[in-house]
């Protein structure tokens, strides 16, 4: 089958490159403000009621939210084979823990309200709590590793080494700096998951909420731009040592890399890509005003337009590379070196094309159907809620 | 170009054989434990389906009821199967990343078709199954719960399809460029004949699982006098369902059977522990002690013929046995040797290697997986001593004494599933739905049975599999992570904490809804009985159909 060849190599390299931001986004967007409902829990309900409506506002959708995340490793494992074996394997212990919080997440979720009894619920309360913040800083610190390098290298196999002992690994991820990405990543996450409980609840827990959210809707502006500044003058980047062919075998190890003074000289080069930082900071920044004015609808889509753009920003400001090796810097894996095969890459977007709009169409039917704020009577009224 | 490197650190890295025996012994761990959820997710969220749409078409209150009852234990039990899932998903990378990097360009495209296709649809449905009870028309939720119940059968065709690759590794090439298996035939990946065989087997499994649950818990119901209504109309459907699943689960079996006997011959010879190449059509050993060291079956009884049919579905093609599967081994390993010293020579010269060498890699490249069996043994596969190479070979037969008991109690249990369904059928059929108390009783302690054959089935088909992860292409002991033993003990450790309280939770939270019963509304269901039984009896001037084009919905 020739088909394939319809669409050049490098053109299809760049539309995975895409559509891995659009799934990352997307999982940012939905699943995001689960997590921050679950960071916020134990301090926007003080009473069980109160509690049971901040876990009714996301008890019909999380699920759904959850499978971009899913689909996102998917995604990874089919679209870039040679990332998804680097990192999940290198970040073992931090991948672990986000499993931990997602295995426990889903099933807090479904029994905390099927016992009575105070500690029953109380547990599952702080499950949830975990199951929200850890992932949302573990994401950011992830995020925070990414940008500087992480200490791998392909043998000639291509078998990725990653050495060290177990906690002597998770530890060096734990780094200033990308603590300070997964405080963004946290703080960014609460703010929407606040958008979320402001728009969906009323009374109290909107209060409280929107209480917290005026507070981490400052932060989280204010350590981006901080973020941003490190990164330019504290942390070296990656680029190629000579010219790349972008529809080349995918072996990373074909590419020569060297160190760069600073991330920054990709807006040197293209600066149109400014726009990505300043889009995330406008987002922000209206998301705060948003939410110290009380517009429920506007603050979620400006939270939303605040998390398109810190992650575009990673994105744009580190293209082509995915997966920068600070030990071994040939071994770094790039857009135009990391992918499937053309006929695989080709495959998929045949199958995104085809299914992407029906899953936005039927999620977009099922908020639709959900629409409306969640009550104490609603949660008393339905024998099937959280 | 390549940069000045190390040798390769084959010894110390991939070949550490703790490393790759906990990163079994956790992969089967947490596989096992998932798939205790999936075939009653499966099977219930048809048999859910099945049920509301009777509610739908008749109105009859009741069966809202059952659909409800049965719904919440399919929620109790979907909630751990996705959480189980994401674990899955994730492990290939985390543990099995030489895999993940061989393999992903075929493998993962299921993988990730599977979220696009089919699991973004069952989980964004579930909530409103169980939350759209009073924001959708009866009929829209009818279609939120087929929904849910097509996204479980299309999840579990891709995953399928998936491991139906790693049996039988169709439509895909070795790159010598990329170090790498690639995707040629995306159709032949899709239409794998083990795939699809594995695919309906394994749905029916699932059917005949959630038919066994609901039958045994309405039995126990009926045995305890409570619900009775419900509980019969419960068995009433699992049992014609289960019926239905039970034939097709052993017959789909046999179609499995058949398509390892040209994909797979040293799992179906294991299976059949034959030691030696029958005469055709080869016997099938109903019982016996399969013995290793002897490469015999002691105390075997035999029945003629039945194999050969089974395997082959002909009297005349052979079985090959397990001997002289080593030595077809043996000569692809040699085979494949002559591929990765090629390799060598490709990789040491990318640009301008002989044609010669890439026609003779092309040529041997089918058997490079067998050379890199002696890994095991040696560096550089080049090395190997005739002593190395025997060795080799005899690694490729699998465990025979555990598959051979496993097979056989697997089949035991199918067959019992298809007895219990057709005595049910027949009481419910023609016996006005009445149950003596030893089948009730049966049907309760038949409960864990499913579970039971549905994993001896896993256990077969991935055990039998060994030594490889893909069959024929990559050795397991070279598909490992670089890890280090403690990684892989916290994991371990982490994962049996997290799972045996998730058991034991959801056991609990289990027996506790079962143990509650459903909902009935007593006065709604009393007064639909008595507008049903006068518009049967009475005309009131209509006849007895006229009311029901009036007023469909009730």
């Amino acid at each position: 089958m020739i088909l394939h060849e319809l669409i050049d190599y490098d053109v299809l390299r760049v539309i995975w490159w895409l559509l891995l931001g659009v799934l990352l986004i997307g999982f940012a967007m939905t699943d995001g403000f689960d997590m921050g409902v679950g960071a916020l829990l134990p301090f926007v309900g003080r009473t069980d009621v109160e509690r049971r409506v901040a876990i009714n506002t996301v008890g019909p959708v999380w699920e759904g939210n959850q499978v971009w995340f899913i689909l996102g490793g998917g995604a990874i494992f089919a679209a870039w084979p040679p990332l998804y074996a680097v990192s999940f394997s290198g970040f073992y212990l931090a991948m672990f823990l986000i499993l931990a919080a997602l295995i426990v997440r889903p099933v807090a979720f479904k029994y905390r309200s099927k016992r009575d009894g105070t500690a029953w619920r109380t547990t599952w309360d702080w499950a949830l709590f975990a199951g929200g913040a850890v992932p949302a800083l573990v994401f950011g610190v992830a995020v925070g590793n990414v940008l500087q390098g992480v200490p791998f290298e392909l043998t000639p196999e291509l078998f990725s080494l990653y050495p060290g002992g177990a906690l002597a690994k998770l530890f060096g991820l734990l780094n200033p700096f990308a603590l300070l990405c997964g405080a963004v990543s946290l703080s960014m996450l609460v703010t929407h998951g606040a958008a979320w409980l402001a728009l969906k609840t009323e009374g109290v827990v909107a209060a409280r909420a929107r209480a917290i959210g005026s507070v981490t809707g400052l932060l989280t502006p204010a350590g981006f731009v901080l973020a941003g500044l490190w990164l330019s003058v504290g942390i070296e980047g990656y680029a190629f040592a000579g010219e790349v062919a972008t529809d080349g075998p995918s072996n990373p190890l074909y590419n020569d890399v060297v160190r760069t003074a600073s991330w920054m000289t990709a807006y040197a080069e293209r600066p149109w890509i400014a726009i990505a930082p300043l889009l995330g900071l406008a987002g922000m920044g209206m998301a705060w005003l948003g939410m110290r004015a009380g517009r429920e609808v506007s603050t979620l889509l400006w939270s939303k337009l605040g998390i398109f753009g810190a992650i575009s920003t990673v994105g744009l400001t580190m293209f082509p590379f995915l997966l920068p090796s600070s030990r071994h810097p040939n071994s770094s894996l790039s857009v135009w070196d990391s992918s499937s095969s053309h006929l695989t890459l080709f495959t998929m977007l045949v199958a995104t094309v085809i299914f992407m709009p029906l899953i936005l169409l039927y999620t977009a039917w099922v908020y639709r159907v959900l629409w409306g704020k969640v009550t104490e009577a609603d949660v008393a009224d339905n024998s099937h809620s959280y | 170009m390549l940069a000045p490197r190390r040798r390769p650190r084959y010894r110390e890295t991939p070949m550490e054989l703790d490393v790759v025996e906990l990163s079994r012994l956790q992969f089967a761990m947490t596989a096992m434990f998932h798939f205790l959820f999936v075939p009653l997710t499966l099977g219930l969220s048809a048999l859910v389906a099945i049920m509301e749409t009777v509610y739908v078409m008749t109105g009859r209150p009741i069966w809202r009821q059952m659909t409800k009852f049965w719904g919440m234990l399919f929620g109790i039990n979907f909630a751990i199967g996705v959480a189980t899932g994401i674990t899955m998903e994730f492990q290939f990378g985390m543990n099995w990343s030489y895999y993940s990097h061989y393999v992903g360009d075929v493998f993962g495209a299921p993988l990730a078709i599977e979220g696009l296709m089919a699991f973004f649809l069952e989980a964004t449905f579930v909530g409103l199954f169980f939350f759209g009870w009073d924001r959708l028309k009866p009929v829209q939720h009818l279609m939120v719960t087929w929904l849910v119940a097509i996204g479980s059968n299309f999840s579990a065709l891709w995953i399928l399809i998936a491991n139906g690759w790693m049996q039988n590794p169709v439509g895909a090439e070795f790159n010598p460029d990329t170090m790498r298996m690639e995707m040629t035939s995306f159709t032949e990946v899709l239409f794998n004949e083990v795939a699809q065989a594995k695919f309906v087997h394994t749905v029916s499994a699932g059917y005949v699982t959630a038919s066994v649950f609901v039958l045994g818990v309405s039995a126990w119901y009926l045995l305890k006098g409570r619900h009775t209504r419900l509980a019969r109309r419960s068995i009433t459907v699992a049992a014609s369902f289960g019926l239905a699943s039970a034939l097709s689960v052993v017959v789909l079996g046999d179609e499995s059977g058949y398509s390892a006997s040209h994909t797979q011959k040293m799992k179906l010879a294991s299976i059949e522990a034959m030691w030696e190449t029958h005469p055709a059509p080869a016997p099938f050993t109903a019982f016996g002690l399969p013995d290793r060291a002897a490469r015999e079956t002691h105390y075997a009884i035999e029945i003629p013929w039945v194999m050969g049919l089974i395997g082959t579905r002909s009297t005349t093609e052979i079985i090959p046995g397990i001997d002289e599967l080593v030595a077809e081994a043996d000569a692809r390993i040699r085979s494949g040797l002559i591929a990765y010293d090629a390799l060598m020579t490709l990789r040491a010269d990318r640009a301008d290697a002989p044609q010669v060498i890439r026609d003779r890699f092309e040529r041997h490249s089918a058997d490079l997986g067998f050379a890199m069996l002696l890994k095991r043994y040696v560096d550089d596969p080049r090395d190997a001593t005739e002593a190395d190479i025997a060795m080799a070979a005899d690694d490729t037969v699998p465990g025979v004494a555990p598959i051979f008991w496993a097979f056989r109690i697997m089949v035991a249990l199918g067959f019992a599933f298809i007895a219990m369904m057709v005595y049910f059928f027949w009481r419910s059929s023609f016996r006005q739905q009445s149950y003596p108390r030893w089948a009730l009783r049966i049907a309760v302690a038949m409960i864990p049975a499913p579970w039971i054959a549905a994993e001896m089935g896993w256990f077969v088909a991935e055990y039998g599999r060994q030594p490889w992860t893909v069959d024929g292409v990559l050795p397991t002991a070279l598909s490992v992570s670089h890890l280090g033993v403690s990684d892989l003990l916290f994991s371990l450790a982490g994962f049996f904490l997290f799972y045996t309280v998730l058991f034991v939770v959801e056991m609990g939270l289990m027996l506790k809804y079962i143990r509650k019963g459903p909902f009935e509304d007593v006065e709604e269901t009393e007064a639909w009985e008595a507008r049903h039984e006068h518009r049967l009896s009475t005309h009131d001037g209509r006849g007895p159909f006229a009311d029901a084009a009036i007023n469909p919905a009730e």
